[in-house]
């Protein structure tokens, strides 16, 4: 199955949900959030989100600097 | 979403101000109105650094009539580079006293209170009070938390910034009719995880771009046009040259601002993002040396293996004679390990001490027990041992 993550195609298994992609990505428990095609999912549904064809999702880092 | 003025107008412009405000008077949806509301507004902006620059300069400009600066730092060399409402002859001035005499010369019809005092969990509710609105512009994720709960907690809204080499994001935080920060990180990450400015670096630019933004949100909340970035989150990437916005929706299960709070008054901010983290806070217990005990060390041809875990454009600036450069990532995926010598004592270093820490309860697992880190790092070295060495 394709999708874009971070702007970058990758193919993922069929019912991947979002807290698997976060998984790939990063060890971090916190800090992060993730958007799906725009759309921000909150931490507590990542586990029940699944990605779905040609989705985009955005794992966005918080950062700190002021 | 086009939300109602925070604001009431203010009773009148005087003769001097229509001349002033001209060009955005003649602007429909701000005109006498919008310039009165913004007369009467009271911002409160979050520190005078990176972004509080920028927004402060801007927010005077504009006609915004008080504004309030809480920054207990003073100015240093290495902020001039961004932090563009100080100047040359503001080093070692306190940042808040400095910001007002920029401020008074760009428009001195803003009244400017000053707050030269660390903002912290006692201090908050009373500082925030007199403030219509609040403008974050800190440098660290404890200040950030403590931001938006005391935000959230006062029913308050505010403007939202952060920076990082050349990424910034911003968006307006009002738990009445959106989302807050909690709802879109709920917590930080672990300590050591996301440099800070002074670790990582900032293109200084990108500090205007996103106090740009703030201030634009903070005009159209205190005078009411337009689309509040309520619910948005903007991301900005300057590499790329790419401004655009996702969805944030109020999470219903957050602990500050959902259906069921848990947090219904402010808490232990430095505990809570966990500064240092416990480990390394352990680790550097009874294993921390000094720079003059390092240099003691090295007079004394003890035989150790100096390691210096910054990045390497960091090592580049400014090193201590005789280190080898392994990065803290190494140490923290383990391929650090295997370069080490087995029968040395071990001596990390890093800028302060803080990522030494994260890096020696690595080695420390890791079996490397004798271990120790330099506390203060290459700038406690640059001050007390070698003071020709510039720091940054």
């Amino acid at each position: 199955m394709n999708v874009i993550i971070n702007g970058e195609r990758r193919d993922v298994a069929p019912r991947t949900t979002v807290a698997d992609i976060v998984r790939s990505l990063t060890d971090a428990a916190g800090g992060i959030a993730v958007a799906v095609n725009d759309h921000v999912v909150p931490k507590a549904d990542w586990a029940e989100t699944l990605i779905t064809e040609n989705d985009r999702v955005d794992v966005l880092t918080a950062v700190q600097g002021g | 979403m086009s939300l109602p003025p925070l604001v009431e107008p203010a009773d009148e412009l005087t003769v001097d101000e229509v001349r002033r405000y001209s060009r955005h008077l003649i602007i429909p949806d701000v005109g006498m109105d919008g310039q009165k509301r913004l007369k009467n507004s009271k911002v409160l902006v979050v520190g005078a650094g990176g972004l509080g620059s920028p927004a402060l300069l801007y927010l005077a400009a504009a006609g915004v009539g008080t504004l309030g600066i809480i920054d207990f730092d003073v100015v240093d060399e290495s902020n001039l580079q961004r932090q563009i409402i100080h100047g040359q002859s503001d080093i070692d001035r306190p940042k808040a006293v400095s910001a007002r005499d920029s401020i008074r010369e760009v428009n001195p019809n803003v009244e400017v209170v000053l707050h030269e005092e660390r903002l912290d969990s006692d201090n908050a509710f009373r500082i925030f009070e007199p403030y219509d609105l609040i403008l974050d512009g800190t440098d660290n994720f404890a200040t950030r938390y403590l931001v938006n709960d005391t935000a959230v907690l006062m029913g308050k809204p505010y403007v939202w910034g952060s920076i990082y080499r050349f990424d910034g994001q911003a968006s307006v935080f009002w738990a009445e009719h959106g989302p807050c920060y909690r709802c879109l990180y709920p917590e930080p990450p672990p300590p050591g995880m996301v440099p800070s400015c002074a670790e990582g670096g900032v293109l200084g630019v990108l500090c205007s771009s996103i106090g740009s933004i703030q201030v634009n949100e903070a005009i159209k909340l205190l005078a009411g046009f337009g689309d509040p970035l309520v619910g948005r989150l903007m991301i900005y990437d300057a590499l790329e040259m790419s401004y655009r916005s996702v969805k944030v929706r109020k999470d219903p299960e957050c602990p500050l601002c959902g259906k069921n709070p848990t947090i219904t008054e402010l808490i232990d901010y430095e505990e809570f993002c966990g500064t240092v983290s416990d480990e390394a806070q352990e680790a550097a217990a009874g294993s921390t040396i000094t720079a003059r005990e390092l240099k003691q060390m090295m007079d004394d041809n003890e035989d150790f293996y100096l390691v210096d875990v910054r990045e390497k454009n960091e090592y580049e600036i400014v090193n201590i004679p005789g280190a080898v450069l392994i990065p803290k990532g190494e140490f923290l995926n383990g391929e650090a390990f295997a370069k080490l010598p087995q029968d040395k004592k071990v001596v990390l270093h890093c800028k302060s001490g803080a990522r030494s820490a994260e890096a020696l309860a690595a080695l420390k697992g890791a079996g490397f027990s004798d271990a120790v880190h330099v506390g203060g790092g290459v700038l406690a070295w640059a001050n007390q041992i070698d003071p020709s060495l510039p720091t940054y």
